[in-house]
């Protein structure tokens, strides 16, 4: 019977790796430095880039991080540092919600909340409703890595007669710092492939996008649009965007995993 | 305690034992606990009290406004989705749930194709993936050397992280010509069946499904694998001692161990499963219909909102839509609570008995 735990290994392993290999062998053959400086071509015309995807999704992360990090971080720490018994209870079982709540969800709410009032959609909801996604890894990895803080370094800081806001400020987070960047690189990670949410809030863009209240590409949109599209020119690209996409999330997760020492992130 | 074999080798022959720092045996006097008040007592205090008294609070307050907001945020959503849908939950009652027509034109919807296609492809995905993560976690946890399945676990566990764009992609290219020309021989052999019946896309239930196995086997093994190494191995040297062999130890003492933890694991790629949207609708061919054959195109809870939901045609039109995702939020919720208190229940066991 073991023989068949270990075929059911040999196969999900052949397969998971039959798909990398063959997207890193598609997204290679058709990756090029225009790629990475172009805009998109009219179809039919050969060539072209997507590099204001790529811009555009910078941007998007970056309102996210705006967005999740401070909610995340703060809420951590206030889990962590200040168990309020009963509110941190609730919170946590908010934060466990908000995690189940597939991105599709969240798209559609802040397309009600912030596309609909403003009249267009915007580069702003798109971050938004990223940011709100990485809110709950952010708050769960922020509170596990301050508790891993040993308690004596706070009773010496308070020996020391340091305020509580200043033994957490100058104590605790300097030494649960290394944990707590990497899982923040997690959750922005997660959402950096995140393709749901954007689409009726960010939209998407043939062109530069030009402020941060208009529409703009992003790559994972772009690799849905092109993925589906009846162009095999559009289908190199996006094979290109995919292995682009793939080399930043899982670049983030391999750094990120490596510096907290291979501890299991999968249920957070 | 044994010496240390680095000090002073042969030139002693009696090696003194190190003394550990804390001697066991002598009871220390235990300090009182340290707050607040012992440190700085009010009285003798050298710096105003009120100021960094001021501070703490302005800090713990700051602090605990970025945590409310996140209860606020999840509320919003359940309000915004409650809200929104007033219009569809209006016009059609519960009936919504039951009813298969799905009509923009003449506004009349009903939301049964997509809840069974999201239920099917679900179930198809779980089918696949439960034995196969199954299987690859007990070889992974109970066979490999710790290294190793470290090693792969790391690997697996990276899968978690592709994008499902990424996975749809590959589904698009890969599996709908794979499938297309599998289901093609099935079809000829069983299409008698109404399960197999044809015409054979490529795309339809069974691909959808089989995609979203792929995607969920990385969640089942690396929970299931984190679940089998809890139990502990007292557990497994006491069924090996009875004379049992590594199989029907593993058979008969480690999985009822895990039991719980196992069906957490599982429940937990439910969850991932029945919220999947970009993989599952660049596969299934986003028909509402409900068909018998498993190579028929379908639709999804999910895969719907991502199509109708930026070019909804009228009020009633969008507010369905909300209504769709106030399901499906409501449904993730309920398997995601089951899923927690099932992995919770092995770790609360667990530590009971240790």
């Amino acid at each position: 019977m073991f023989a068949a735990t270990v075929a059911a290994t040999a196969t999900v392993l052949g397969i998971l790796l039959f798909l990398l290999g063959y997207l890193v062998w598609q997204g290679a053959s058709a990756l090029s430095l225009d790629f990475f400086t172009h805009l998109p071509t009219p179809v039919g015309e050969a060539g072209g880039g997507m590099a204001n995807a790529l811009v555009g999704s910078a941007k998007l992360l970056l309102v996210a991080a705006v967005v999740g990090v401070p909610v995340g971080f703060l809420g951590g720490v206030y889990l962590a540092e200040y168990d309020g018994g009963r509110v941190a209870f609730a919170v946590r079982y908010a934060a466990d919600v908000l995690n189940g709540i597939p991105s599709i969800v969240i798209g559609i709410t802040v397309y009600g909340l912030l596309v609909v009032p403003f009249g267009h959609f915007s580069t702003l909801a798109g971050g938004i409703a990223l940011g709100l996604l990485m809110i709950p890894v952010a708050l769960r990895t922020t509170e596990e890595f301050l508790r891993l803080v040993p308690d004596t370094l706070r009773d010496a800081s308070l020996a020391l007669g340091a305020p509580q806001w200043v033994t957490v400020v100058r104590v605790v987070i300097p030494a649960g710092m290394r944990g707590i960047l990497t899982g923040l690189l997690l959750s922005l990670a997660r959402v950096a492939g995140e393709t749901a949410p954007l689409l009726f809030t960010a939209l998407s863009n043939r062109y530069w996008s030009p402020g941060w209240l208009q529409p703009t590409a992003s790559l994972p949109v772009m690799i849905f649009t092109y993925a589906i599209a009846p162009y095999d020119d559009w289908h190199r690209q996006a094979w290109a965007a995919a292995l682009v996409l793939l080399a930043i999330v899982l670049g983030a997760n391999v750094v990120a995993r490596l510096a907290l020492g291979g501890r299991s992130t999968a249920q957070t | 305690m044994p010496a240390s074999p680095m000090a002073n080798a042969g030139r002693r022959a009696i090696a003194f034992p190190r003394l550990s720092p804390a001697t066991p045996g002598v009871a220390r006097p235990q300090p009182p606990p340290i707050t607040r008040e012992t440190v700085v007592p009010r009285t003798r205090s050298r710096r105003p009290a009120p100021r960094w008294r001021l501070a703490d609070t302005a800090f713990r307050v700051t602090a605990l406004g970025f945590a409310l907001s996140v209860l606020a945020i999840t509320g919003a959503i359940a309000v915004e989705l409650f809200v929104q849908s007033a219009a569809a939950r209006h016009a059609f009652g519960w009936s919504f749930l039951w009813t298969s027509v799905w009509d923009p034109v003449f506004s009349k919807f009903g939301a049964l194709p997509f809840i069974y296609g999201t239920l099917a492809t679900t179930a198809i995905a779980l089918a696949i993936a439960t034995p196969l993560g199954l299987g690859t976690a007990i070889c992974l946890a109970e066979l490999m050397p710790r290294r190793l399945g470290d090693g792969l676990t790391f690997l697996l566990e990276l899968l978690v992280a592709v994008p499902s764009v990424v996975y749809g992609l590959m589904g698009v290219f890969v599996l709908v010509p794979l499938m297309r020309s599998i289901g093609a021989p099935i079809e000829r052999l069983l299409g008698g069946i109404p399960l197999f019946s044809g015409p054979v896309y490529g795309i339809g239930l069974l691909t959808a499904g089989v995609l979203l196995a792929v995607m969920i086997v990385p969640y089942i093994i690396a929970v299931g694998r984190e679940v089998l190494l809890a139990v502990p191995q007292a557990q497994r040297d006491g069924a090996l001692a009875l004379g049992a062999t590594r199989w029907e130890t593993v058979r008969q003492v480690v999985l009822p161990y895990a039991r719980s933890g196992i069906l957490g694991a599982t429940f937990l790629a439910l969850a991932r499963a029945l919220g999947e949207t970009m993989a599952v609708t660049m596969v299934i061919g986003n028909r509402p219909e409900i068909a018998a054959s498993l190579f028929a195109p379908a639709h999804t809870m999910a895969a719907v909102l991502a199509n109708e939901f930026a070019e909804a045609a009228s009020d009633v039109h969008l507010a369905a839509l909300v209504e769709v995702a106030l399901v499906l939020f409501g449904i993730t919720l309920v398997v995601n609570a089951i899923a927690r208190l099932l992995i919770l229940g092995t770790r609360g066991t667990e530590r009971a008995r240790a």
